[in-house]
């Protein structure tokens, strides 16, 4: 028992050495994203806070933590409290698994990107509770849009994910990082690279893919009676959210930790710096969508999952495959 | 061990109380909730015996999928209505459907769990005796070569179920006005903009 006790510890300690950078560079990420915004739009972005407006979501967040909290009076008040929550944890709880080097990573399980999948596709239930439990027509409609919209995604997600199991040949997110030594799969598999983009930016709900919160239509989706903290947690939770399909991108398609090229100045650069140097450019690519393409019409973004994404990953997926058999570079298991 | 069954403990409590509150709560959406927690607290247990794939699986495919779209279904009831209708007033004709549709599975249960006390070499297939390698090979080894046709069997029953569903549910409406993404994006100014000359008192009829 006392054994037992040890290790937990041990554990906890590893948690919050994990969860206090994540939570930082979401606040981060969040300032990155409005700076981008604003340079593209000529602006200047924050820039009042601390150096170059660095301490911006920090001073919002203080702000947010002393807004009174509102519940609404026909509200299901347990279900209204416990949407913020399930977000924040939920996108916390899948970094367990996302590797930052070979062995800097909290649980190197077996199933590691099944593990990614499940966390992401639970994270729609945030978003339906939240929208259902303030019990008025704009976050209702925002959490139905909300839900369509991230469960069809994730068939075309779930779609990409087999192409790159396939050429691996095994589940364990630091076993793909390695599968990747020699050609990272951007390269043969670039279609689903750009798909798995596109979809990832549905997914987390960002523009131009926006429309469970698209305010010319539905006020501000389902957070429409959030205030204060609970807002705070839905809006942290979406960043890490993002900064996770970010880690996911990387890991699937641009070799993780490993380095760019394996020559001398380039590998003497530690692999978490690669890491996180491949999320950065993912979430500037998100930064700069938001800011230059227009929001979609549902009907486009419905369309555009279902009869573009999806036959057009599953038709590559049999392409994966035949070409694998073909040339006989079926990942080999050893028994 | 004494960890690894406080766990199990643990977990197999909430499964169990939360699928007594599935079938005894007085609000369906709870009902709804309860249920997806039921599937959690399942998919734990499946990970506790070294099922990791299995776990995962049904984590991705009942909590991801299935049980959003009962909460669709039921989000979109009136909850005060059926209140009335279901539990005050009139008698329920459900109970003997549902006393049906229960003691059917209880037998199915109870065949599994006896034939699996009896012969107890029916659960260890000899493929699966390799400890060696992973859960996910283990399944994928027996799952493609020994019940190949098993699997595709039910690959097409689940899209014939899927097929029905659409069938069942299709239905063409005319009159409704569709958008055409080709027309839309293959329009340029030149057929867009027309200039006209309005006589007065005549106006012009423009085509909707």
């Amino acid at each position: 028992m006392i054994e037992y006790l040890q290790i937990l510890a041990q554990e906890v300690y590893k948690i919050i050495f994990l969860l206090v950078p994540i939570l930082v560079s979401v606040a981060m990420i969040v300032w990155l994203d409005r700076r981008v915004w604003g340079l593209v739009q000529k602006r200047r972005g924050p820039n009042v806070v601390g150096p170059f407006g660095l301490f911006q979501t920090l001073a919002d967040a203080l702000k947010y933590i002393f807004k009174e909290i509102i519940i609404p009076a026909s509200a299901n008040r347990v279900v209204f409290i416990l949407a913020p929550i399930i977000t924040m944890t939920l996108a916390l709880v899948a970094w367990a698994v996302i590797p930052m080097s070979e062995d800097l990573v909290l649980a190197n399980i077996n199933v590691g990107i099944l593990y990614l999948f499940a966390i992401s596709s639970l994270g729609v239930y945030g978003i339906i509770m939240g929208g259902w439990a303030s019990n008025s027509k704009y976050p209702f409609l925002g959490a139905i849009r909300s839900a369509a919209q991230m469960v069809s995604y994730e068939v075309s997600i779930g779609i990409i994910i087999i192409n790159v199991l396939l050429c691996v040949g095994s589940l364990n997110l630091n076993d793909i990082v390695i599968a990747q030594k020699e050609l990272w799969y951007v390269i043969p598999l670039f279609p689903m690279f750009v798909i798995f983009f596109i979809s990832a930016l549905a997914e987390t709900n960002r523009p131009p893919f926006d429309l469970p919160e698209a305010e010319a239509e539905l006020v501000a989706g389902y957070q429409t009676e959030y205030s204060g903290m609970m807002y705070a947690m839905f809006w942290l939770g979406e960043y890490a959210n993002i900064l996770l399909m970010c880690a996911m991108g990387s890991i699937l398609f641009l070799g993780g930790w490993l380095p760019l090229m394996d020559i001398y100045p380039l590998n003497i650069i530690p692999a978490p710096i690669w890491m996180i140097l491949k999320i950065l450019f993912l979430f500037l690519l998100f930064a700069l969508i938001k800011a230059i393409v227009p929001r979609y019409r549902y009907d486009q973004l419905m369309r555009l999952g279902w009869k573009i994404f999806l036959p057009f990953s599953l038709i590559y997926l049999v392409l994966t495959a035949s070409f694998l058999f073909y040339f006989d570079k079926l990942p080999k298991v050893n028994i | 061990m004494i960890v690894h069954s406080i766990f199990f403990y643990f977990f197999s409590v909430i499964a169990i109380f939360s699928s007594l509150m599935v079938i005894t709560s007085r609000s369906t959406i709870n009902s709804v909730f309860f249920l997806i927690l039921d599937f959690i607290s399942v998919g734990c247990l499946f990970i506790m015996v070294g099922a990791e794939f299995l776990g995962m699986i049904l984590l991705i495919v009942y909590v991801g999928a299935v049980a959003v779209l009962f909460l669709f279904v039921v989000m979109m009831l009136n909850v005060a209505e059926q209140k009335q209708s279901w539990f005050i007033g009139k008698k329920s004709t459900h109970i003997p459907t549902g006393l049906i549709v229960s003691v059917l599975i209880l037998l199915e249960l109870l065949v599994v769990v006896g034939g699996w006390k009896y012969k107890e070499d029916l659960m260890s297939s000899s493929t699966l005796l390799l400890s060696e390698i992973s859960n996910t090979h283990q399944l994928g080894l027996v799952m493609y070569t020994d019940y190949i046709l098993y699997f595709q069997l039910a690959g097409i029953v689940l899209l014939l179920a899927m097929i029905g569903a659409i069938l069942l549910t299709f239905r063409e409406r005319v009159g409704v006005k569709k958008q055409s993404y080709l027309n839309q994006i293959s329009r340029d100014p030149s057929n867009a903009v027309e200039l006209i000359e309005v006589k007065s008192n005549q106006g012009v009829k423009v085509d909707d």
